[in-house]
């Protein structure tokens, strides 16, 4: 069958694309929300390429990575909303949730 | 804003490049055994039926039991940051929304605790069940026609420490009985690993729940 060779592959292509748009967005966007949701599209693009990697084991679904990607869903919650107060407060001390276009080393 | 379309910038460019080396790199990836037959082995010993679920709470329970410390300390940290502001705006209260939340309180009560339970031999497991009532914990928050009063600070502690603290304590408690730090024995794998996940899903719903609020609870209430 092919399918079945080809949709672990997919997976690992769609999780590579993910992390880079991702890796684009929080480079290129000033706005603070906006990186925070890159950092959670790279996130998922790692998830995904995880699990991408646990259906190509011989022995069947390798769990582990499974039982990984479960461990990182729970911690990127937790960092992504740490982050929104932190975010809050920035919006908060200065007006602005963005960052300058200079820095002040500039 | 304005900006123009298909400029390619360096920080394109540079990401289509890495695009292209990642993609090289992860379809050359040489095929691996994985750790799928090492946990087949040892599933005998691992009282619960689902290889996932014994991966995060029996052969790796040491990250489970970190990663709910994370939690907790994500919420520490969100304390420590200030006072939580009140949510801007209450919904208009009617007979629809006051119908949808008699019946799906329950229903997410009833869900979370079967996912829980059903994680030991089938998909599901604290988190899942968690994040369940979580979901159900922000919805009644959320549709309340004021701010609904939390439970007593020391409470809310005890809640957020249940899952750590009863992990630690089975993993102390094994490393006692001479099982190793996180080891069960195997006869009362099971009960240890269900006990674990029940403290575990209601601090991971507290924990959401209150992560949603972001900010220590206001000290003046204002009613109105």
């Amino acid at each position: 069958m092919t399918v079945d060779v080809i949709s672990p592959q997919i997976y690992l292509l769609c999780g590579v694309l993910l992390f880079v748009l991702g890796l684009h967005a929080l480079v290129v966007r000033r706005h603070l929300l906006l990186k925070i949701l890159a950092v959670n599209i790279m996130g998922s693009g790692v998830f995904m390429l995880l699990l991408g990697v646990a259906a190509r084991g011989e022995g069947g679904i390798d769990p582990v990575p499974h039982a990984l990607v479960i461990t990182g869903i729970v911690v990127a919650v937790s960092a992504t909303a740490v982050a929104l107060v932190l975010m809050l407060k920035v919006k908060a001390a200065t007006g602005l949730a963005r960052l300058p276009l200079s820095g002040p080393e500039d | 804003m304005i900006r123009r379309r298909f400029a390619l910038s360096p920080a394109l460019l540079m990401s289509l490049a890495l695009a292209g080396l990642l993609i090289v790199v992860v379809l050359d990836l040489p095929p691996q055994p994985g750790l799928a037959g090492p946990v087949a082995q040892a599933m005998d010993q691992a009282g619960v039926g689902h290889p996932v679920t014994a991966v995060l709470l029996n052969f790796r329970g040491y990250d489970t039991f970190l990663e709910l410390a994370v939690l907790m300390l994500a919420v520490l940290s969100i304390w420590s940051l200030g006072r939580r502001d009140p949510i801007p705006a209450r919904p208009v209260q009617g007979p629809v929304m006051h119908g949808t939340l008699r019946h799906l309180i329950p229903v997410a009560v009833v869900t979370g605790g079967y996912l829980v339970w059903v994680g030991s031999s089938d998909s599901g497991g604290a988190f899942q069940g968690g994040a369940v009532l979580g979901a159900a914990g922000v919805m009644l928050m959320l549709s309340l026609p004021r701010e609904m009063p939390m439970p007593p600070a020391l409470l809310q502690r005890l809640g957020l420490s249940l899952g750590v603290f009863a992990f630690l304590a089975v993993g102390t408690a094994g490393l006692l009985a001479g099982h190793g730090f996180m080891g069960y024995p195997p006869a009362w794998a099971y009960h240890l690993i269900l006990g674990i996940e029940l403290a575990a899903a209601v601090s991971i719903a507290l924990t959401l729940v209150l992560l949603f609020l972001g900010g220590r609870s206001r000290k003046v209430r204002h009613d109105r």
